[in-house]
């Protein structure tokens, strides 16, 4: 009887400790048990009391720096500076050029690794025979995935700087930077058609349909929520890089707004924060530093959160 | 599928055939046509594969072609075992680059890892699921912020706090990058790890508590140590992100060539000292070949531990 009620104690943490269980016959057995399981009830209560405030205090520090961070900058923003061209010496530069890039290159960066990670993705996925090969291409992937983003950056400047003799350039920063994306890609697409369930597949090959025509009719929609998803979080991502994009299109721009020139270098909305923070020398670089972060972070908030609300809806859908 | 329409083709009447190919619809040439893009896009998938793979090594060779020519005129011994790194004057001592990296690293996890794994705890086992379906998302997001803005984090708010505690001058260095790197790997760090304590099957949590345990004991002696092995791997992926970071380390670090004796010491790492060199020097200098040998170092840590990441897969499906 002792111990059943010592063991409830314990588990619940409540601490109407000694109550029940003193009731009982108490031999000195038991007493050395309580007082140990006493000690184990209160270092549990410490325990929980040392989580809680510890989570909370460092999930709330975090958030805090970046709300202050966007709290600076996003109240001084203007359609002027969005839109504006960047300044070396005066004050009031924008970061227009900057802003135009970052889409820029990120959309020629997915242009060019959408397709490619896609294919190896649906050939891991589909045609890969179960082999040391096949072992081989994963553990690349994988590799690929690992290597750090500078390092792309110099793979980047002798490709395109040594090799073939461009300057810093728009186009070299976004093969860089598809490089970077690609294995990334590769995997979304591989997990989420294997995530299809096997009897969609089969149906479609039981009504005649060639294996080309499972994949692209039946297997590509079904897992295209997926697939998606993970595109938008690496895109995310790419927008944010600057170490690839400082290497190999430069932290300059043209200096005109709309510039498709893919030969013209091509400094993002990273690399400007960066730049300003700590290179340039206009007397506002302060304050467009916090303006240039609050928009960096506004973009990479709205681009992750616009993809992931269907998710945890669904989500959240699912359980019930 | 293909052999039964060539059947049927056989056994269909003359006439069926003929008026077929009256409405232009050949059945050979569709048989054709099919075959053929199959096996075309198969070759496509195919060779987006072997691309992945070709990129990883064409990295892996260049780098290690442009690194191995610095030894033409830096001994060996130089450029691993010496702290002078001067390269206008032929000095190009690495070592004070790498032990850096690793001071970094190792600095970084003694401060993340305990306070990732409080979190995850936190996450997956102390908190009510309302709470928790709140801030799963809440770090998934916080893995998405670009890491120069958490460099610019450190730089505004963060050195100027470190300023003020210690009452010093400069407070560039590791500790500051330390800091930095660990709000940058924390959400990636807890997070995978929270998936890992999650999914420890309920049972072991059922029978500790049956042996009279309180949730603390619960978690630290049954829960953490089935959990091992998924928070090892979440933090070796912690570890290559702080050790390929460039961007955040960079715009706290200080950025001058000495060997760090003191945590507030402006000092360098592998990372920082390549983007910041590498755009100022000739493509055909040693010093140029020098920046590519400490990016094939990094690239050689870090696929090092893609295969310590591996390795504990495999030994946990044995396990299993």
């Amino acid at each position: 009887m002792s111990h059943k009620s010592d063991q409830g104690q314990g588990r619940s943490t409540s601490t109407s400790a000694s109550t029940s269980a003193s009731t009982s016959a108490a031999a000195l057995d038991t007493g050395a048990f309580k007082r140990r399981s006493g000690a184990a009830a209160a270092s549990n209560r410490l325990f929980d009391i040392f989580v809680w405030a510890a989570g909370i205090c460092i999930i709330l520090f975090i958030l805090g720096l970046l709300f202050m961070l966007l709290r600076k900058g996003l109240p001084m923003l203007t359609w002027d500076f969005l839109t504006g061209l960047p300044s070396e010496i005066e004050e009031g530069g924008g970061i227009g050029p900057a802003l135009f890039n970052s889409f820029y290159i990120l959309f020629l960066s997915l242009a060019i690794s959408i397709p490619l990670g896609m294919a190896a993705g649906i050939y891991l996925a589909e045609f890969a025979p179960d082999n040391r090969f096949i072992g081989f291409i994963r553990i690349c992937v994988e590799g690929l995935s690992s290597v750090p983003s500078i390092i792309f950056g110099l793979f980047g400047i002798s490709l395109f700087v040594d090799m073939f003799h461009l300057d810093l350039t728009i186009l070299g920063g976004a093969v860089s930077l598809a490089f970077l994306n690609l294995p990334m890609l590769t995997r979304v697409t591989e997990e989420s058609l294997r995530a299809v369930p096997p009897e969609l597949k089969n149906a479609s090959l039981a009504l005649g349909s060639t294996h080309l025509q499972t994949i692209v009719r039946t297997l590509i929609p079904v897992a295209s929520s997926g697939i998606v998803t993970g595109i938008c979080l690496t895109a995310g991502r790419a927008f944010g890089e600057s170490a690839v994009i400082i290497l190999t299109a430069g932290v300059t721009t043209s200096g005109s707004l709309w510039d498709f020139n893919l030969l013209s270098p091509g400094e993002t909305l990273a690399v400007h924060l960066w730049y300003v923070q700590s290179e340039a020398i206009v007397p506002d670089a302060g304050d467009i530093a916090q303006k240039a972060t609050a928009v960096l972070i506004a973009v990479v908030l709205l681009i992750n959160l616009t993809f992931r609300v269907p998710l945890w809806i669904r989500a959240r859908n699912m359980k019930r | 599928m293909l052999e039964m329409n060539a059947q049927g083709r056989v056994i269909a009447p003359a006439e069926l055939g003929n008026s077929l190919r009256q409405a232009g619809g050949n059945p050979l040439e569709r048989r054709v046509r099919l075959k053929f893009l199959n096996s075309t896009f198969k070759i496509v998938c195919v060779s987006a594969a072997v691309f992945v793979c070709l990129v990883l090594f064409g990295i892996l060779f260049l780098m290690f072609k442009t690194g191995m020519m610095t030894f033409e005129t830096v001994s060996f011994k130089e450029f691993f075992f010496s702290a002078n790194w001067d390269p206008e004057n032929g000095h190009y001592g690495a070592l004070l680059f790498i032990f850096g990296t690793f001071a970094l690293t190792g600095l970084t996890l003694i401060l993340s890892v305990p306070i990732s794994v409080l979190i995850a705890i936190f996450l997956a086992e102390v908190t009510p699921s309302w709470l928790r379906g709140a801030l799963r998302p809440v770090m998934d997001l916080l893995v998405g912020i670009p890491s120069v803005v958490y460099g610019y984090l450190g730089l505004t708010i963060l050195i100027p706090m470190l300023r003020e505690i210690t009452g010093r001058d400069l407070a560039d260095g590791l500790l500051a990058a330390a800091i930095v790197l660990t709000i940058m790997v924390l959400p990636t760090i807890a997070r995978i790890s929270d998936d890992a304590i999650s999914a420890v099957p309920k049972k072991f949590r059922d029978a500790s508590y049956a042996l009279g345990s309180t949730r603390f004991q619960t978690i630290f002696r049954v829960v953490l140590p089935a959990a091992k092995r998924g928070i090892v791997y979440a933090v070796i992926l912690g570890m290559a992100r702080a050790i390929g970071e460039t961007m955040a380390v960079v715009m706290v670090i200080g950025n001058t060539p000495q060997l760090a004796d003191s945590l507030f010491m402006p000092t360098a790492v592998l990372t920082s000292n390549i983007v910041m060199q590498i755009t100022s020097v000739e493509s055909d200098s040693t010093w140029n070949y020098a920046l590519y040998l400490m990016g094939f170092l990094l690239l050689a840590i870090s696929l090092l531990l893609i295969v310590a990441v591996r390795m504990l897969q495999k030994k946990g499906e044995k396990a299993l």
